[in-house]
């Protein structure tokens, strides 16, 4: 007898649904479409125009290609992906009227928090590392395998390149975890799928708006989100400097913490009446 | 965004502007200094502080004016807290500064324990005299006249008659006075001196090529600063230069600025030189017009530097000076760092990002340095050993941080130390560089002052045709440059000598960037058209080159900072050594110089605290939980509700002291009508719903969110819930394996014939019709054959075949020895399936017992009555007779019945109702549920037991009924 809600079930319950074959379809066509719009753009730039066209960055290889394609989903859409694969299954479940027989199986309030939340991150965590490695594949195929160039300057060799650009996965994984873990804490509040995830999306709207107000100075470090670029950090020539990346790491784990336990303990105590 | 970034820390390195070191650097606002403090007293007075340092102003005489004019300074003294005698401090301020731009320093230095001496120097604020820039006749003969005042204090401790034990230190302006007074006075016991000059005329001129004597191009915008500087102040500074024997506060009315001139009239001299002394205004003034020094000014500048003297000193010596200064460069302390050298004088070098183009990134760190060498030497003799590091370096401030990293050195290494060759790529084509006639438009490589700022860029500094750049191959390691990367050009001119400005930067794509925002002016003579070499020593300071970066050497014929020749040239410019020589060190990054992370360790504390936090609250839930009720007595029994209560948040009472019980074998139909609590007691027996008080045992385990009970509890509440995208055969799977029980044990094929969906089982969820769900809802309840089975309205959109073939199920289940509790609105349904109800109205159980007593028993007698009118009477002729136990009224207008239960025989209580007048028309013994579950809620609601009468106020028991009851 295996525990209650096993991840194996878990993952068959939201493996089939509509939104996460979606969400697949994105990241498979993010960078089929990329290179589709880049191959649009014939206008070779005027000559003499010293300024850099971000489309020459892009296209100048694979590494480019896919840290111009991740530059562009780490702004939104990979947060979308976190705020929908934790935050929208428990609300879901209660949308179907499938919660209440869940948790009468019985599975436990925690275990179904937790299963759900694995499977969540998991897939997230799939998705995040997936647009990156389609990607330098789609780049590679399409642009060749020149290493990549430093914005400030200089070129990054492919050994040096991909463990950071690893590096920087992992780091932008993090980032996206404070709001998963905030629409999941909304979803368990308010059981309504499209508060859990368009209250993460506000979140991180107010806090992009709140980040571009100089006045706030130092106060803007705790904004979920105002690190999230810090990442760009590591792919500078020379050594790395970890300042922002830690800051950035340490205010995302806070943040998940808290909200995951303010979900778990809002779930513990709540009446089921969906 | 990273843009922001860049400019937030610029933003905090301007506002560490406040710094103390900031206050020694050199003021080139114009802005009189005098009127730009509040007015000290003029008069010797005693002014008390905080910490218990005291303040004496006082003007000191000293030497006159070379035209015989007396001279006196206006000083302040700093005393103490404690007896003394204590050792000094003279304090020099900078350029256009006064004793006031000094004060905060002061104060430090005094609350260290040290007298201190400031001063306001001759041709400066409130002081007398002329401005002769350091002139060892007037400026340094005024330090020795106070150090004489401070041999003549009793507080001072003294090493001899007059000698005081006395540090010097200032910056800039006053860091030269710090090491010219150490020069020519042994009494000096220290000095720090920072952010100045070896000598003037290198600075003003300076000159790259190397092995060259010759003075370069005049750094014009320094010195026009100088000159607004002076002139501005000469108006403001009234009576700055008072006639001997004045206090020196004048008024406005001799605001002549020397004792020879009348007062009220003003020379162009004055007005043009402002306080500087007339002579050396001239010099200078010549020297800004044609862009070179006459032998004179030379002779003048040199003669006013610590550079003749330097090897005198023997004070301990530290040497702050700026990495990007751009006007007293690292070259000016690295002199001076020689010279006592030679001399063998114990002596530290500090670069600091500071300057006087910016503020110190570690102004604490420079102002430790300072204190700490002060102490020392004070305290100990001229040959302790170094208290600080004997070289220490800032590196560039790193993206996105505030502060410089610092590194020590153990030995002062010079400027050429530790050298490393980064290839140069030699152009296709010689460059050619042309100077256009009357030098403009010029090249902006650096603007004083602004060294800081973003400007100027690439774009104004390689003017088309007027630069020419030397591309470096890319880094394959990462270098610390320390001291003076050098470059080898071959020049081929059209004119006799060539002036040539050469400036570093990093390339950045298309664009390039100054690490340091440094240039060195090149001139050399050479013949027209023959090819020259010369070695260019750029200008010193601290670059990190990292690897994968490439760099650029740069060279223009024109810079706006410095006096460029104005005839038309052009120069033929190549590398004759395809090198850049770089100096390089591997200094230890002292651990104090990386900013404490505060932000790392509060977010990791919290962090920590909240997963402590977390931890401990489920630990103490743990606890709680094992001491959960286990009642063994009712371990046979599948369900007991125990008197539940729940009170929703909006007050509302859902659920009031319930208490009721299933045994084994039977169908129970829950009863009640909407908002009974029938679904907030179905789903506190699920653990859905946290009961207020009271509990619920399944099989003597208690319910709570979560139990493993459960497990033992097939439940469809409130309507089946699946998941759309799987079919309805998926969701049962997927039901089932949620619960995490074998696959055999959950007898699917039983639960399936339930359901009878046949083919639609293998469609997805979302096809299918309100009863296939019902169905399937069913099924899934009855999935692994729980022991017990709550259906909630099992019946709902099921057709009345349906209907028919559901109840054998149910009883034929509970049959079997097991459960089930139905609780539905179809009286004659549940009448028909089940074997016991429970019957809830208003949150309270009214009755509860097997269907068959409930609807049959000997001593009842249903009387079916005509009208509503004849309810009256019967009950009338009821009420008065003896062993009536009951009378149930049902007051439905179409089928008014009276309920009778009594001891008497049915015969008589007929005989008893029809004598009444009522008129009967039709008497029974057995009751449909219905009568029974509306007579009890009749009976349930008060006194409206015998209130039938007053029906006309609340209207017939069928229609209060059929309003929801109002929370």
């Amino acid at each position: 007898m295996s525990k209650p809600l096993s991840w194996r079930a878990e993952l068959r319950r939201q493996l089939g649904r509509r939104r996460t074959l979606w969400m697949i379809g994105i990241v498979v066509a993010l960078p089929l479409v990329l290179v589709a719009a880049f191959s649009l753009d014939d206008e070779p730039g005027r000559p003499g125009d010293p300024t850099v066209r971000l489309v020459d960055l892009a296209t100048g290889g694979g590494p480019n290609f896919t840290v111009f394609a991740f530059v562009v989903s780490a702004e939104l859409l990979l947060f979308i992906v976190a705020a929908l694969f934790a935050g929208d299954p428990v609300p879901a479940e209660a949308s179907w009227a499938s919660l209440r027989y869940l948790l009468t199986a019985p599975v436990s309030r925690a275990r179904l928090l937790t299963s759900k939340l694995v499977i969540g991150f998991l897939s997230t965590a799939t998705l995040v590392i997936a647009l990156p490695a389609w990607s330098l594949v789609v780049g590679t195929l399409a642009y060749g395998p020149q290493p990549f160039s430093i914005l400030g300057g200089g070129e990054l060799p492919w050994a040096e390149w991909l463990p950071r650009m690893a590096v920087a996965v992992v780091y932008v994984l993090v980032m996206i975890l404070p709001i998963g873990a905030f629409s999941f804490w909304v979803g368990v509040r308010s059981q309504t799928p499209l508060a859990a995830v368009g209250g993460a999306l506000v979140l991180l709207i107010v806090s992009g708006i709140l980040d571009s107000i100089d006045a706030l100075g130092d106060w803007r470090k705790a904004l979920p989100g105002h690190y999230s670029r810090a990442w760009l950090d590591l792919l500078v020539s020379g050594p790395v400097d970890w300042t922002d990346l830690r800051h950035g790491a340490l205010w995302a784990t806070l943040y998940t913490v808290l909200f995951l336990a303010l979900g778990y303990r809002r779930f513990r105590r709540q009446d089921i009446l969906s | 965004m990273q843009r922001l970034a860049r400019q937030r820390r610029r933003g905090a390195v301007a506002s560490a502007a406040v710094a103390a070191l900031a206050a020694l650097v050199l003021v080139a606002a114009p802005a009189g200094p005098a009127s730009a403090v509040p007015a000290a007293p003029s008069a010797p007075g005693v002014v008390p502080a905080e910490s218990g340092v005291r303040t004496t102003d006082q003007m000191v005489d000293v030497g006159p004016e070379s035209d015989g004019t007396a001279v006196r300074l206006d000083t302040r003294l700093y005393l103490p807290a404690g007896t003394g005698p204590h050792p000094a401090v003279l304090l020099a301020h900078g350029f256009g500064g006064s004793k006031e731009s000094v004060d905060k320093e002061a104060r430090q230095y005094a609350a260290d324990g040290t007298v201190v001496l400031t001063f306001t120097a001759r041709g400066f604020g409130r002081s007398g005299g002329r401005i002769h820039l350091n002139s060892p006749d007037f400026e340094i003969a005024d330090g020795k006249a106070l150090l004489d005042l401070l041999g003549s204090r009793p507080e001072v401790r003294r090493d001899g008659t007059g000698d005081p034990r006395v540090a010097v230190a200032g910056g800039s302006y006053g860091g030269a006075f710090a090491l010219m007074l150490a020069g020519v006075d042994p009494r000096v016991d220290a000095t720090v001196a920072a952010i100045t000059w070896n000598d003037l005329a290198t600075s003003l001129f300076p000159q790259g090529a190397e092995g060259s004597t010759d003075p370069g191009p005049y750094k014009q915008l320094w010195g026009a600063r100088f000159f607004g500087a002076s002139v501005g102040s000469a108006g403001g500074a009234t009576g700055a230069t008072g006639p001997a024997g004045a206090t020196g506060a004048t008024g406005p009315s001799s605001g002549g600025t020397g004792g020879t001139t009348p007062a009220g009239a003003t020379s162009p001299a004055d007005v043009l030189c402002g306080r500087f002394d007339v002579t050396l205004c001239r010099q200078l003034q010549d020297a800004a017009e044609t862009g070179r020094p006459s032998p004179a000014l030379l002779a003048t500048l040199h003669r006013n530097s610590p550079r003749p003297t330097i090897a005198e000193v023997t004070a301990p010596t530290l040497l702050v000076q700026g990495e990007s200064d751009t006007l007293f460069g690292l070259d000016q302390a690295d002199a001076n760092a020689a010279g006592l050298a030679t001399a063998g004088t114990r002596h530290a070098v500090r670069w600091t990002d500071g300057g006087h183009d910016g503020a110190s990134s570690n102004p604490g760190l420079d102002e430790d340095a300072a204190r700490t060498w002060v102490r020392t030497y004070l305290a100990g003799t001229r040959t302790d050993a170094l208290p600080v590091p004997a070289f220490t370096y800032s590196l560039p401030i790193p993206r996105r941080t505030d502060t410089a990293p610092v590194a020590t050195l153990d030995t002062y290494p010079g400027l050429r130390d530790g050298l490393e060759q980064v290839p140069l790529r030699r152009p296709d084509r010689p460059a050619v560089v042309l100077t256009p006639p009357g030098g403009q438009p010029s090249s902006m490589t650096s603007i004083p002052g602004l060294g800081a700022t973003e400007l100027p860029t690439y774009r104004l500094a390689a003017l088309p045709g007027m630069s020419a750049a030397f591309d470096s191959t890319v880094l394959d390691r990462s270098l610390t440059v320390v001291g003076t990367p050098s470059v080898r050009l071959s020049v081929t001119s059209t004119g006799a000598e060539a002036t040539l400005f050469v400036s570093m930067w990093r390339v950045e794509g298309t664009d390039a960037v100054q690490q340091r925002s440094l240039t060195t002016p090149v001139r050399v003579a050479l013949t027209p058209g023959k090819a020259t070499d010369v070695t260019v020593d750029l200008p010193a300071s601290v670059w990190s080159m990292a690897a994968g970066s490439r760099w650029r050497v740069l060279v223009t014929s024109t810079d706006s900072s410095f006096t460029t020749p104005r005839e038309a040239r052009a120069d033929r410019i190549t590398l004759a050594d395809p090198v850049l020589e770089v100096p390089t060190a591997q200094g230890r990054i002292a651990a104090s110089s990386t900013e404490r992370d505060t932000e790392t360790l509060a977010l990791a504390s919290a962090i920590l605290g909240l997963l402590a936090g977390i931890t401990s609250a489920a630990l103490l839930r743990r606890r709680r939980r094992h001491r959960e009720a286990v009642r063994e007595d009712y371990a046979d029994i599948p369900l007991v509700v125990d008197s539940l209560v729940k009170t929703y948040s909006d007050g509302h009472r859902a659920v009031d002291d319930v208490s009721w019980r299933a045994e084994r074998g039977q169908v129970v139909g829950l009863l009640g009508p909407n908002g009974a609590g029938k679904t907030t007691t179905m789903r506190m027996m699920l653990g859905l719903i946290t009961p207020d008080s009271g509990s619920v045992h399944v099989l003597g385990r208690p319910v709570h969110p979560g139990s493993e009970v459960l497990g033992r509890v097939g439940a469809l509440v409130e309507g089946p819930g699946f998941l759309p995208h799987l079919t309805g055969r998926q969701n049962l799977e997927a039901y089932w394996a949620a619960t995490g029980r074998p696959a055999e044990e959950a007898a699917l094929d039983e639960a399936l014939a339930v359901a009878a969906l046949g083919g639609a089982l293998d469609r997805p969820v979302r096809t299918y019709s309100h009863g296939m769900k019902q169905r399937l809802g069913i099924a899934q309840a009855m999935l692994g054959r729980p022991e017990v089975l709550f259906l909630d309205e099992p019946t709902n959109g099921l057709d009345p075949p349906q209907i028919a073939a559901m109840r054998p199920i149910l009883q034929s289940y509970a049959a079997t020895g097991r459960t089930v509790v139905v609780s539905s609105h179809l009286l004659a349904e549940v009448e028909m399936t089940c074997s016991h109800v429970v019957v809830m109205h208003a949150g309270r159980v009214v009755t509860a017992g097997p269907v068959t007593e409930l609807l049959a028993s000997e001593d009842t007698t249903v009387f079916e009555l005509a009208s509503v009118a004849s309810i009256a009477p019967a009950r009338a002729a009821l009420a008065g007779a003896d062993g009536i136990r009951s009378v149930e009224v049902v007051d439905d207008p179409t089928k008014p019945t009276v309920t009778v239960v009594s001891d008497r025989a049915r015969e008589a209580v007929v005989r008893a109702v029809v004598e009444s007048g009522a008129e009967v028309v039709g008497v029974g013994s057995r009751r449909h549920l219905e009568e029974v579950f509306l007579g009890v809620i009749a009976s349930s609601q008060g006194p409206s037991g015998d209130g039938s009468g007053d029906g006309d106020g609340a209207g017939s028991i069928v229609e209060r009924l059929r309003q929801v009851r109002a929370r």
